[in-house]
């Protein structure tokens, strides 16, 4: 029986990602002085578990690391050696060491194979630093499946000569570490560098070639079978069980007699006595055989007794999608259903809103499949924080909150990099030095806290800290030097919004952790794109808050509906503050500049949506129509249209991927009398209307 | 009727080998994740064969052997330890708590066959 290893990796490749990032999470929580036995226990079961997994499929190079790693982690946990703030430093650079090595298997990314061999002298070097008697062991595991392979594979019966093409020395060895599985390999090089391995196995070419053919195209391989060679052929048959890595503590005879004793659970107890039904053996073996492939087939499925299961994005996003259609196929039914007479029709009806309960909630089950924990974001930032303070000399105590927040796969992957940077300016710019803090009369340690948490129909995420808080002057005087519009009587919020402008920094030096371009307004235009919302209070000497408000998922809209015409627009909802119908002596025109429109004191550009798109309209003066109040990023607009349809829920289908990208529209849904209605980029629609400047508004 | 196998260890990835192996071998396997796992599914039916790991959380193999033989059903069912560690300490170990066997991890997945029928037949 050949058992093809690889088919194990993808399952070894998760369980060894998910034990490296606990191992760092228990590190990075650990109290030096005072380390919690069951902390350093689980934290030496990961690298043990590790190791066990690299070793079985043979990915020696992470045995190695975590061999040292264990060795080390298994003195200090008995107690044998005191764990210190260089040990845990060590032992993070070795799971980043780790991670490497494990994503050069996976993803074959270039592994530092230097770097590599630092982190097993310092882990070494730590070792014998201690106070201990015991000499470091020798690498057992690399030396054991040698001796083991020349055991167990002592009497083989075939030698095959396998001669490779070109490859490279990784292909090399992986083909060496699989067919190492299968018996004795000795490697030749050939004068044009090409390798030849000589296998003594009881396999046959078909099965050699079939493992080849996993990393080598199976055309460019020569096998030939050759003679045993003497050397092989004379092995030592006579291995004891001891050699070959098993043993019993009873003959083996003694331990199946000592089972058959217990009639119960050994059916085929008989067969100890001299059988008198030979053929029954052989039926229970082709029994055997039989349900050997049912099992087998069944294997895949089963094996993962766990309450998740993976499935692919894209499966799920096609559920969505269906799920989606019904909805609106639902709102059809119900639209249509609408004007039937309610007594003739009462169980149809009925049944309508039966199906339009269902349909929501199976919406909203279906959607909550995408949604994942912030806690996939925020358990990355306790190492970059511990690492960025201990680089730049500060003293930061980092907290979370709300970190089983739920928020869109998508969303959740784009939140990264913007929360990254906040959190490393927070560091850099925003809590100051140890003795600048006691200067100030604070604690020494500053605090940085991530927290996430629902606000009404968004979630908000929120990155403070307690350091020096942004510099007013500072900022009004980088804006004059770039040429931005200010004034001083700007509120602090806006003038908080300037550090968003491109270019923007404050930094007096470059530092390699921030500060080198690539700002705040990178930061800001990602939360735009996801929909988001940035917002940032400050205080001096009190420190920074940079709140991010974000839609809680891409896919479902709020929106208004309204009408211009004969045509229905979709305005989502986040960005409406109210609807009015204006007086006829609120509405001025600026010349060459368009109208402006007075609300509750304020003048705002008058956006006609029937101009913008080309549109015959009911109305063109906007006090027989609407304005709809519309704000982002603190610039409002007020969209004149004709009439007000309704508020509804909904799905959001992509322009661009079906269409084109159209400028002013951000996607499209379809109504529920199956029209299809676009969805306005209010954003982009309330940018394009700022070249109304204050000045102009103010002087009219 | 297939022999039944648990097969404890907190390495899902060994687990899946171990199962995997077996099953092609023809034997039922159950799994678990731990000691207590192993006890806990260990008293839902009686298996022909335990494989255990030593190092896990909440149970060690050690302990999930001893309580296994306090078990009447359990005093004559071959216990066998996978265990990274082969030293004699660790073997005396284990015979003390009443393991039939050991398996030296690593060990692929024939070698475990080739044990298991040893054991089993």
């Amino acid at each position: 029986m050949t058992i093809d290893m690889s088919q194990f990796f993808q399952v070894f490749f998760d369980e060894t990602e998910e034990l490296l990032a606990e191992m760092e999470k228990l590190l990075l929580a650990v109290d030096v002085s005072a380390p919690d036995n069951e902390d350093l226990n689980a934290i030496f079961r990961a690298a043990h578990s590790i190791k066990g997994g690299a070793s079985t499929f043979g990915l020696n190079d992470l045995t190695d690391v975590t061999h040292v790693l264990e060795n080390l982690l298994d003195r200090i946990r008995k107690g044998e050696m005191a764990l210190t703030g260089e040990h845990v430093d060590a032992f993070l650079v070795a799971k980043d060491i780790l991670k490497m090595q494990l994503d050069g298997h996976r993803l074959h990314t270039p592994v530092d194979q230097e770097a590599v061999a630092d982190a097993r002298m310092m882990l070494q070097s730590l070792s014998q630093d201690a106070v201990s008697i015991a000499p470091p062991p020798p690498p057992e595991v690399i030396h054991y499946s040698q001796e083991d392979a020349e055991a167990k594979f002592a009497n083989v019966k075939r030698c095959f000569r396998i001669e490779l093409p070109q490859v490279g020395e990784r292909d090399a060895k992986a083909l060496a570490a699989e067919l190492g599985l299968l018996g004795r390999l000795s490697i030749a090089v050939l004068a044009d560098k090409r390798q030849v391995f000589t296998l003594a196995t009881d396999e046959t070419a078909d099965d050699i070639i079939a493992i080849c053919s996993f990393i080598l195209d199976p055309d460019d391989l020569k096998v030939t079978e050759e003679a045993l060679s003497a050397s092989a052929a004379t092995k030592p048959s006579a291995q004891t069980e001891e050699d070959l890595g098993y043993g019993f503590f009873e003959p083996i005879e003694d331990l199946r007699a000592f089972i058959a004793q217990d009639a119960p659970s050994a059916p085929e107890a008989t067969k100890q006595t001299a059988s008198p039904v030979e053929a029954a053996p052989e039926v229970t073996a082709a029994e055997k055989k039989n349900l050997g492939r049912r099992e087998s087939d069944r294997a895949p499925a089963s094996s993962q007794e766990s309450s998740s299961i993976r499935v692919g994005i894209e499966k799920v996003d096609q559920l969505i999608n269906l799920v989606g259609e019904l909805v609106i196929t639902q709102a059809m039914i119900e639209q249509r259903t609408d004007s039937l007479d309610p007594m003739q029709h009462e169980r149809l009806l009925n049944s309508v809103s039966q199906l339009t309960r269902n349909t929501r909630d199976l919406q909203e089950a279906v959607m909550s499949i995408r949604m994942m924990p912030m806690d996939y974001v925020f358990s990355r930032f306790p190492r970059m924080v511990r690492d960025l303070a201990s680089k730049l000399g500060k003293k930061v105590e980092f907290v979370t909150h709300g970190a089983a927040t739920e928020l869109d796969k998508g969303l959740i992957e784009r939140i990264v990099d913007p929360l990254t940077h906040l959190v490393r300016n927070s560091i850099d710019h925003g809590i100051e030095t140890p003795s600048v803090r006691t200067a100030a009369g604070k604690g020494e340690t500053g605090r940085l806290s991530l927290s996430a948490g629902h606000q009404g129909g968004n979630i908000v995420i929120e990155v403070s800290d307690d350091g020096g808080g942004l510099n007013r002057e500072r900022i009004l005087a980088k804006a004059k030097q770039n040429g931005l519009p200010i004034n001083d009587n700007m509120t602090d919020a806006d003038v908080w919004q300037l550090i968003f402008a491109p270019g923007f920094s404050t930094a007096e030096t470059v530092t390699d952790v921030s500060g080198r371009g690539v700002g705040m307004d990178v930061v800001k235009r990602n939360i735009t794109a996801m929909g988001g919302v940035v917002d940032i209070r400050s205080g001096k000497g009190f420190g920074t808050t940079i709140s991010i408000s974000l839609p809680l998922t891409l896919a479902i809209l709020d929106g208004m509906s309204i009408k211009v015409g004969e045509e229905v627009y979709i305005l989502p909802l986040g960005y409406v503050i109210e609807s009015l119908q204006p007086d006829p002596i609120d509405v001025k025109e600026i010349s060459g500049q368009g109208r402006v429109v007075k609300v509750r004191g304020e003048y705002l550009p008058l956006i006609p949506l029937y101009q913008m798109f080309d549109i015959v309209p009911t109305f063109t003066n906007p006090s027989e129509g609407i304005v709809v109040i519309l704000e982002s990023d603190g610039r409002k607009a007020a969209l004149f249209v004709d009439d007000l349809v309704g508020q509804q829920q909904v799905v959001v289908k992509n322009l661009e991927s079906n269409y084109r990208k159209v400028a002013g529209i951000s996607g499209a849904t379809i109504l529920g009398d199956g029209g299809v209605s676009l969805i306005i980029d209010v954003a982009a629609l309330l940018r394009s209307s700022r070249q109304l400047s204050d000045e102009s508004i103010f002087s009219s | 009727m297939a022999k039944s196998i648990l097969a404890v260890d907190d390495s899902g990835s060994l687990r899946q080998m171990v199962v995997f192996s077996l099953r092609a071998a023809g034997y039922q396997v159950t799994e678990a994740v731990d000691g207590q796992d192993g006890l806990d599914k260990a008293k839902t039916q009686t298996f022909d064969l335990v494989l255990t790991d030593q190092n896990m959380p909440r149970m060690d193999g050690l302990t999930l052997i001893r309580s296994l033989r306090a078990i009447p059903s359990y005093q004559r069912v071959p216990i066998l330890m996978l265990t990274t560690e082969s030293s004699d300490d660790m073997k005396a170990k284990g015979r003390a708590a009443g393991a039939n066997g050991w398996l030296v991890k690593p060990f692929d997945p024939q070698r475990l066959t080739e044990v298991v029928k040893k054991v089993l037949g």
